[in-house]
């Protein structure tokens, strides 16, 4: 049973479509990478698959017992965020969704089990505008993974990340897809990496240019022409 | 020593005039954190100049003035919010068109009109003698809401202040707390506006958030810092206008401004050792 079908969706920007014809499928434990040039329509992807932005045609459906404060969303860091005084422990139990005043024992407990999952336990007391920028998008994807189980949406988790950090993210980014089998939805400019650990890949361009495996991407002339250098990291 | 404390406080328009005055600190204060984190300070400036030119034609029109007012306010900050959350229009920009226009129309109803008694300074620059006994009720109403707003929201506040996308994507209501705090700042600086000026209100929305961030480091420590600072320059502030016979909301401000040094000093030398 698949977690979100897009079903010939198309999406629009004040009144002009900047994406459409999406069709595909979101299936427990996909790794699910989205590539395309800027302005091809990633971001818009997903709002849409987010329901921030309503698709202007078509549907997108989310699958049974996936509801909306389920999915984990890892968007871009913003400008406020770099001097907003917050504790890590604030940052990471925002992601908890409960109507309760105080967290429970127990919510308190997973937003620590998910900080030391990325290996980031030891930040927990730390103040986040101090962190570097690896750490804070750990801190901020253990956010992302108190506030689901199954789904995790991700806009370019590895952008402005020196390449041995973006490398760490990606191992632990394949780390929660294996072990927790929560299905990764993310957008990424580096597609070299990218096909190497997504089982599938969407390349859009205004519409899909190709939906598929990875290998078969890779095989493909989008892909090779995408991968071989135009977006080369 | 403390003799002159007793005295001011034993006047009633004095001891009205301070607790509504901490009561309006204390709200403006919790309020301004999530304002000024969010980059949206400039709403308070901009509301307060609303609130100066409702007032007036309040007066002209020989209304009573709260029950005009604040719905005006109230709706010129829904529309303020609305425009700075879209990015075909200025935010900023809009803010400075819509205060400057409101100062004016206030200050030409103001003087146009015949038969009013006041002077336009006591709008500007507030004035302790204005604040009736019916000013303090809505005053403590607003502050047992506004803490109701942080204590049931507290986590949620913090959220949508946090990261509004995030929010918004795991299905929370964020437009709703949007508002929710446009029209609780409105009603704020509506209140507090009479009291501290028009021109300085927005001082209370700003100050004690700024002078928080300068040592504490967590969302919580900042909101509580923030809070106390505010109500403690107030009082500070009354007390000096008191002492010295300097106009209140000035004094206030000036307290606070001495606050966010002090602060800031505290910080540097912090960072040196």
């Amino acid at each position: 049973m698949p977690l979100i079908t897009a079903n010939d969706a198309a999406f629009a920007y004040d009144g002009q479509i900047v994406l459409s014809d999406v069709t595909f499928t979101v299936n427990q434990g996909d790794y699910i990478c989205i590539v395309g040039e800027n302005g091809s329509g990633k971001s818009t992807l997903m709002k849409g698959l987010l329901k921030l932005v309503p698709p202007a045609r078509g549907e997108v459906r989310l699958g049974d017992g996936l509801s909306q404060d389920e999915i984990g969303y890892l968007p871009q860091q913003t400008l406020i965020q770099r001097d907003f005084p917050a504790s890590v422990r604030e940052v990471v139990e925002s992601g908890i969704r409960s109507r309760r005043i105080f967290l429970t024992r127990g919510d308190k407990k997973r937003a620590l089990d998910m900080l030391n999952l990325l290996e980031a336990g030891s930040l927990i007391n730390r103040s986040f505008m101090e962190l570097s920028g690896g750490q804070k998008q750990r801190v901020l994807l253990a956010r992302a993974l108190c506030a689901t189980r199954k789904l995790l949406l991700m806009d370019e988790p590895t952008a402005g990340l020196d390449p041995v950090a973006a490398r760490e993210m990606y191992k632990i980014i394949e780390k929660i897809n294996r072990e927790q089998g929560i299905a990764v939805i993310m957008i990424s400019h580096d597609v070299q990496t990218a096909a190497l650990f997504a089982s599938h890949i969407l390349h859009l361009q205004q519409t899909p240019l190709f939906w598929g495996t990875a290998a078969e991407y890779l095989e493909t002339f989008p892909g090779r022409k995408f991968a071989g250098g135009v977006c080369d990291v | 020593m403390f003799d002159w404390l007793f005295e001011m406080l034993s006047f009633s328009f004095m001891s009205r005039a301070i607790l509504a005055g901490m009561v309006v600190s204390l709200c403006a204060a919790l309020l301004g954190v999530s304002l000024v984190l969010k980059r949206y300070s400039m709403i308070g400036d901009g509301l307060s100049h609303v609130g100066f030119g409702a007032l007036a034609i309040a007066m002209a029109l020989g209304l009573t003035p709260l029950p005009f007012t604040i719905p005006v306010v109230i709706l010129a900050a829904v529309i303020l919010l609305r425009l700075s959350g879209n990015s075909r229009i200025k935010g900023d920009a809009a803010i400075g068109m819509i205060a400057s226009c409101s100062l004016a129309i206030g200050v030409t109803v103001l003087s146009l009109s015949k038969g009013i008694n006041a002077d336009i300074s006591s709008y500007l620059f507030g004035s302790i003698l204005i604040m009736s006994s019916s000013d303090l009720r809505l005053s403590l109403w607003l502050g047992v809401i506004v803490l109701l707003f942080f204590l049931l929201l507290y986590r949620r506040v913090f959220t949508v202040t946090f990261d509004e996308s995030f929010a918004r994507a795991t299905g929370m209501r964020t437009g709703l707390y949007n508002t929710l705090t446009a029209i609780l700042t409105a009603v704020t600086v509506v209140l507090g506006m009479r009291l501290m000026g028009a021109m300085l209100i927005s001082s209370l929305v700003v100050f004690p958030a700024l002078t928080a961030m300068r040592l504490c480091k967590s969302f919580l420590s900042v909101t509580l810092t923030a809070a106390a600072v505010s109500v403690t320059a107030f009082f500070i502030g009354m007390a000096l206008s008191y002492l010295f016979s300097a106009p209140a909301g000035a004094s206030v401000v000036l307290v606070n401004a001495g606050m966010f040094l002090l602060f800031s000093a505290v910080r540097k030398v912090r960072m040196m050792s």
